[in-house]
């Protein structure tokens, strides 16, 4: 198939489709609204059920509801969205389904605004919503792969049976970029994986005496029992830390001199400095976690080369990921940080200026 | 070889149409492309910009701060992008819009009453377009074949008298950045 010029936010709605999601439940927010525009218009050509709901608590519960009928179910919104969709996604955690949820990052804390940032790394990897539970968190940094990521979403989601949620930035949803989708999901294959989940899922009990009653729930009011389930989950999630981590090398070797880590949109702008650097007879690698969460912490360690002086990290934050990376550094060298807030982003002159300082 | 554009002018001029009808030609013929808009609480006259990269290579940042040529349809946009245009670099910009044009004698400067020459032509939707062949004409970033065949898929049927009344302004453009 010929490349399309598409946006961050419909180029991921579009592959959701073709991925075999026929029902999206979402409420608008700046600046991923192309997303919710593209579902809305596109889901009922085929077939499927778009609902704008009346809030993002409402949505995120409709996106429980359907996850419990063992359908592909996705939601998205953006950074204030997001936080009223936390406890719907701890909800979906506790109970084991699996959905996709999409944020496409603005800036904050609050209302904020809604320029790009990535203020929102902790919330994606470390909870969010209350008590011990992990989202699979990707972050991609190009069109393609924002919209490659759909179908990667719900192929763990329905694996793990667990939430996982693609975290972009309002640079990413806004920007057009060539995108080449994958082929569309045909009717008998989504009518297959519908199927998939009838181990445990809610469907019409047609044999009577309950025998396909299964009950969907977050609550165990027993600690005994309680405890038993949340160690289940963490046996899910050792799993996925062993199996599923993602990264991407740039320019990593042996005479590196710094390493330098940045995820997203921002990997890009500080991949065009280290370009320039490395045109000018430096040594710089560049590591980009694709998975947050599970973070790919032995493959970071791995970069640390023998002249490496220090790790530099770059962010839309003022310093989230960095602390990830200081466990996988582990005290060997130096770890820096810079950071721009407020949904300013840097220019590749200032990741320039800023690792020039370091020779 | 990248190329980094701005193109840059009020709401509703159609600024960000001129990235996006460059990136889509930059993608026909093989190109990396990337487009990047401003996007904000604007409202029609306000500000609007986009940054459009056309490259051989994959594109690193989709943020151009240095462009290699900026199309500026009002004066704001001259004094806001204009000075960090790379020496050697062309500004395409229109007179009747920015009437004090801009001081920089280290790049290729190319103007025109680019709204004025829209209406002889007969539509002031091809604005755009004659600011497009400038840049044609110029450079060689994208090629005029390439323009010609999305706007005839997008247009034969549609609107045929808008097509051609295209057509002439990116040819006349096109004269422009070639003098």
């Amino acid at each position: 198939m010929s490349k399309v010029l598409m946006k961050g936010n419909e180029a991921v709605a579009k592959a959701a489709i073709n991925a075999g999601c026929r029902l999206y439940f979402a409420y608008p927010i700046t600046p991923q609204s192309e997303l919710i525009e593209y579902m809305a218009k596109m889901m009922p050509t085929v077939g499927g059920t778009f609902l704008q709901a009346e809030s993002e608590v409402a949505a995120i519960n409709m996106v429980y509801g359907a996850a419990g009928a063992g359908k592909r179910v996705m939601t998205s919104s953006s950074s204030p969205g997001i936080s009223l969709k936390a406890e719907g996604m701890s909800y979906l955690a506790g109970a084991q389904l699996p959905c996709v949820i999409i944020n496409v990052q603005r800036g904050g804390p609050g209302l904020g605004d809604i320029q790009p940032a990535q203020g929102d790394y902790f919330q994606a990897t470390k909870g969010g919503g209350h008590g011990d539970y992990r989202l699979i968190v990707l972050a991609p940094s190009s069109v393609q792969e924002f919209a490659d990521m759909a179908s990667e979403a719900f192929d763990l989601a329905d694996k793990y049976r667990n939430p996982v949620m693609i975290l972009a930035d309002g640079m990413l949803g806004q920007m057009m970029e060539p995108v080449d989708f994958k082929p569309a999901k045909t009717d008998q294959e989504i009518e297959a994986m519908g199927h998939q989940h009838e181990s445990w899922c809610i469907h019409p009990n047609q044999d009577g005496d309950l025998k396909h009653h299964h009950e969907i729930n977050s609550l165990e009011i027993d600690p005994v029992v309680l405890e038993k389930h949340v160690t289940k989950l963490y046996e899910k999630y050792a799993q996925i830390e062993a199996n599923e981590t993602r990264h991407e090398l740039y320019n990593i070797n042996d005479d590196n001199e710094i390493l330098v880590v940045a995820f997203g949109t921002a990997s890009r702008v500080v991949r065009s400095a280290v370009d320039e650097l490395n045109a000018e007879g430096k040594n710089i690698g560049l590591f980009r976690p694709i998975t947050v969460w599970p973070y790919p912490y032995e493959e970071l360690a791995k970069c640390i080369g023998p002249r490496v002086k220090q790790v530099y990290v770059f962010e839309l934050n003022t310093g989230q990921m960095v602390e990830d990376v200081k466990i996988a550094v582990n005290g060997k060298v130096p770890v820096n940080f810079w950071g721009r807030v407020g949904g300013m982003v840097f220019t590749p002159e200032q990741i320039k200026e800023k690792l020039q300082a370091c020779f | 070889m990248k190329t980094e554009i701005i193109c840059s002018g009020f709401g509703g001029q159609g600024v960000l149409t001129i990235g996006k009808f460059i990136a889509q030609a930059g993608m026909k013929e093989g190109k990396h492309v990337s487009w990047l808009p401003s996007y904000g609480p604007e409202m029609r006259g306000g500000t609007a910009n986009v940054s459009a990269v056309v490259s051989d290579q994959p594109i690193a940042s989709p943020i151009v701060s240095t462009p290699d040529i900026l199309v500026a349809l009002n004066q704001p946009s001259i004094e806001k992008f204009a000075p960090h245009i790379r020496p050697g670099g062309v500004l395409v910009y229109d007179t009747g819009m920015c009437p004090d044009g801009c001081k920089r004698t280290d790049i290729q400067i190319i103007s025109a009453p680019i709204s004025s020459l829209a209406k002889e032509i007969g539509s002031d939707k091809v604005v755009n377009m004659i600011a497009i062949g400038m840049v044609i004409g110029r450079t060689n970033v994208i090629k005029y074949e390439s323009m010609e065949e999305d706007l005839t898929s997008f247009l034969k049927e549609r609107d045929p008298d808008l097509l051609e009344k295209n057509l002439i302004a990116i040819k006349k453009g096109m004269e422009l950045g070639k003098a």
